[in-house]
């Protein structure tokens, strides 16, 4: 798939004349929409045709990000294109189709970032994307799964575990290099000793660098949307904080907020700081944790034990002040579970400072390791245009000069009351993303900081009002990027819909072009800048 | 570049005397439920329905929890108003019930053991919490204990998640290329009895539904001392726990 030039003098949109400018050029085929309002702007897509134009013109002239695709079976198809609007929030853009459609528009080729979302959905729900060059073998596999098995549709039972499942005996990866000499060379999806996650990567090659990178994931799918329907939301919670448990308050803010602003709950003050303060603290133990992960990948044992010393006690300090490890079972929609003394919070900015101190040294010392930085500069570049292609997420966009921080975009949870920078580079090497990872780090710092002192007394949560059905969106700048959770609560409060929207999704589709055309000893190290979670991805 | 040396040097040893003396450093472990006497019936039987997972089994006026299925959401401990008693403790491994006693680990496993960790369709917490005891405050190296890169040469197959059905033909596959004598240990809720992912049409539900499991570790995720302590049972360097907490096993 090639991607469309960019318009060479964009003009900047809000949303005002974003929806001036969609009337003008599609007419009645896009008009906005009021009966699926939900605190975001929605336009229906009239005519399935006009989508590819309407979204080349979103993405690459109206310079909105692609937050992904939603598709719900309702009494009609309804796929549910996000994109988030620069400096004004987020607009759906939904296409209603009747229910024996199975030939959909492909998007792919305009939003390169939706080739994924477009794989997922044709696996799940069996929707063909007419155009996409490569569906299928993708969430379920080929040499496991029988094609069509449709499980996110509504009539597929997840506890029917009988079905004969007819796997494709012939199965063979599909390779793409075809020069005489070239091999592919398999790595997992068990390798380093169990120590990494569940990925399959094929290493195509005709000898000593990477000429295609194809990651196979999904070993750790778990079904967790399908699983979440018909589920009551304190249940649904455990399943939001326990899918990617490395990230686990971010994603479980994520689904707060989502049922917050479905059901119009405001959360009380006091809880907000604290979150804040939860979700800074995470962002700390993750990227000190993807530190010690670059370290480890590049061989430098005493600052590897250093880095993940430092891991350590904040993992001990998030057990000691916040009752869990992995800081599980302290968000509910509404606020806190629990409330935090002020004799905590002084011991938790103590601890906080420790990891402060602790890791500038470290930082410091790594600038005067002239082999460690061998390793990493000009090491895995994702240039500015491959990063904003593929829409990347998080610091490793952020490392590429994206300007991708939700907490900064569209803020949420009080962020934009706080004084904090995103930091940025522009080289989008394995250099750049470590000095993301240090920055973004003394911010969180800071960002604790100012969450925690002259916070205010008052309750830690509130009741939610019961007032399903209801739909929402909830976002958080999740510690790998940005996480998406759409959340529709049916006539009896239970959950009808669950989406997540990972940013290790969006990340590990982009791998491929940072590892491409580096050498195999280079591939480690690529993958640990990258610092992502299978288990976020899958699912 | 000497610095790193005389850095690594300077910090002195930073390792827990954990399994000779015990480890209390704060936060290195949520602890656990433990069972709880309440004033009347209906606080235990409150107690128990206000459980998410139904861990939590009301007998009289006493409220048992189930380790296997508990999933450390502390929803028993924080904001109720009675509250179930919880611990600091960490050595809650025990043998699984399907095995008897008798079925004693190896002697071969006592002076070094090699474990093959599989990750089988977990959340990345278990994992984390294994890799944990590579760095120095753990540090598994200076018990014999090690990862091993290759099922050929592992003792242990430890193995987190509920068993995705993606990846129960690796899981499979890598039982049966280790050499015997081999033992399996599931570490975490969901590797036990599958947690909040359960059974379904892709989640076996638990390691035992695909292979022989000898050892169970609860916790959500298990911290690094309980995952010790287990691989320590499986050296015969230390005892199950006798832990009450388990249902079926007190009158």
């Amino acid at each position: 798939m090639t991607s469309p030039p960019m318009a060479s003098n964009p003009q900047r949109y809000d949303m005002q004349t974003l929806t001036a400018a969609i009337e003008q050029r599609f007419g009645p085929a896009v008009a906005p929409s009021v009966t699926d309002s939900n605190g975001d702007v929605c336009f229906a897509v009239r005519q399935p045709d006009v989508l590819a134009a309407l979204s080349h013109f979103l993405f690459w002239e109206a310079r909105c990000a692609f937050g992904g695709l939603i598709v719900e079976e309702r009494d009609q198809w309804n796929l549910r294109y996000v994109f988030r609007i620069p400096r004004s929030g987020w607009a759906h853009f939904i296409l209603r189709l009747p229910l024996e459609t199975r030939s959909v528009p492909s998007i792919s080729a305009q939003v390169h970032a939706a080739d994924w979302y477009e794989r997922e959905a044709e696996d799940l729900f069996g929707l063909d994307f007419e155009g996409h060059p490569r569906l299928g073998d993708f969430v379920l596999h080929d040499q496991v799964w029988q094609e069509a098995l449709t499980p996110m549709r509504k009539q597929f039972d997840a506890q029917a575990v009988d079905f004969k499942k007819r796997p494709r005996k012939d199965w063979r990866p599909a390779l793409v290099v075809q020069d005489p000499g070239s091999f592919a060379m398999p790595v997992g999806p068990v390798y380093e000793g169990g120590a990494a996650e569940s990925v399959h990567f094929l290493l195509e090659t005709v000898g000593e660098d990477v000429i295609r990178a194809l990651p196979r994931l999904f070993y750790n799918y778990r079904a967790v949307e399908k699983i979440a329907e018909g589920r009551p939301v304190s249940d649904v919670l455990l399943l939001a904080e326990r899918f990617s448990a490395t990230s686990a308050f971010a994603h479980s803010l994520a689904f707060c907020q989502a049922v917050e602003r479905a059901l119009h709950a405001d959360v009380p003050p006091r809880a907000s700081r604290l979150r804040v303060a939860l979700a800074e603290l995470e962002r700390l133990r993750r990227h000190a944790g993807t530190i010690a992960g670059i370290c480890h990948s590049t061989a430098l044992s005493v600052s590897e034990a250093h880095a993940s010393i430092i891991e350590e006690q904040l993992l001990r300090a998030s057990c000691q002040f916040a009752g869990h490890r992995y800081l599980f079972g302290l968000n509910r929609p509404g606020g806190l579970r629990r409330d935090f003394d002020a004799q905590t919070c002084a011991d938790l900015l103590d601890a906080v400072d420790n990891a402060a101190a602790e890791l500038r040294k470290l930082e410091e010392r790594l600038r005067y390791s002239s082999s460690f930085l061998d390793r990493l500069e000009d090491v895995g570049v994702v240039s500015r245009d491959s990063a904003r292609e593929l829409d990347l997420a998080g610091p490793v966009g952020r490392a590429s000069g994206l300007r991708n921080d939700l907490r900064q975009t569209c803020p949420y949870s009080g962020y934009e009351n706080y004084k904090f920078d995103a930091p940025r580079e522009q080289e989008g090497d394995g250099y750049a993303r470590l000095r993301i990872l240090f920055a973004e780090a003394q911010e969180s710092i800071k960002l604790i900081h100012q969450a925690l002192t002259s916070m205010g007394s008052g309750e830690v949560s509130a009741e939610i009002p019961e007032t399903w059905p209801a739909a929402a969106l909830g976002w958080v700048e999740a510690p790998i990027g940005a996480a998406l959770h759409w959340v529709r609560l049916d006539r009896g409060g239970l959950v009808e819909r669950y989406r997540i929207l990972s940013p290790s999704f969006r990340n590990w589709h982009a791998l491929h072009v940072a590892v491409e055309d580096f050498a195999f000893q280079d591939f480690p190290i690529i993958l640990a800048t990258f610092g992502l979670s299978a288990a976020e991805c899958d699912r | 570049m000497s610095f790193w040396f005389w850095y690594g040097l300077r910090k002195g040893i930073q390792t827990t005397r954990y399994p000779w003396a015990p480890e209390n450093a704060p936060g290195i472990t949520p602890g656990r439920p433990l069972a709880t006497e309440f004033a009347s019936d209906e606080e235990a039987s409150r107690a128990a329905a206000n459980c998410p997972v139904g861990a939590i089994h009301a007998n009289g006026r006493r409220a048992v929890v189930d380790l296997r299925t508990c999933v450390w959401c502390e929803r028993c401990h924080f904001g109720v108003a009675n509250p179930l008693q919880w611990d600091t403790s960490y050595e809650w491994a025990r043998t699984a019930a399907e095995r008897s006693a008798s079925a004693a680990m190896p002697a071969a496993f006592r002076k070094s053991l090699h474990v093959m960790l599989v990750d089988a369709g977990d959340c990345g917490a278990c994992l984390h919490e294994v890799k944990r005891l590579n760095n120095p405050l753990y540090n598994m190296h200076r018990l014999g204990i090690f990862l091993t890169a290759t099922p050929r040469a592992a003792d242990i197959l430890l193995v987190v998640g509920p068993v995705s059905e993606n990846m129960r033909g690796p899981l499979l596959k890598t039982y049966e290329a280790m050499p015997e004598p081999k033992r399996v240990i599931a570490a975490g809720t969901c590797a036990i009895t599958g947690g909040v992912f359960g059974r379904s049409f892709m989640s076996a539900g638990g390691v035992g539904a695909v292979l022989p499991v000898d050892l169970e570790i609860p916790g959500d995720p298990p911290p690094p001392l309980s995952i010790l302590h287990g691989l320590l049972i499986a050296a015969g360097r230390r005892t199950p726990s006798a832990a009450p907490e388990f249902v079926g096993e007190e009158g």
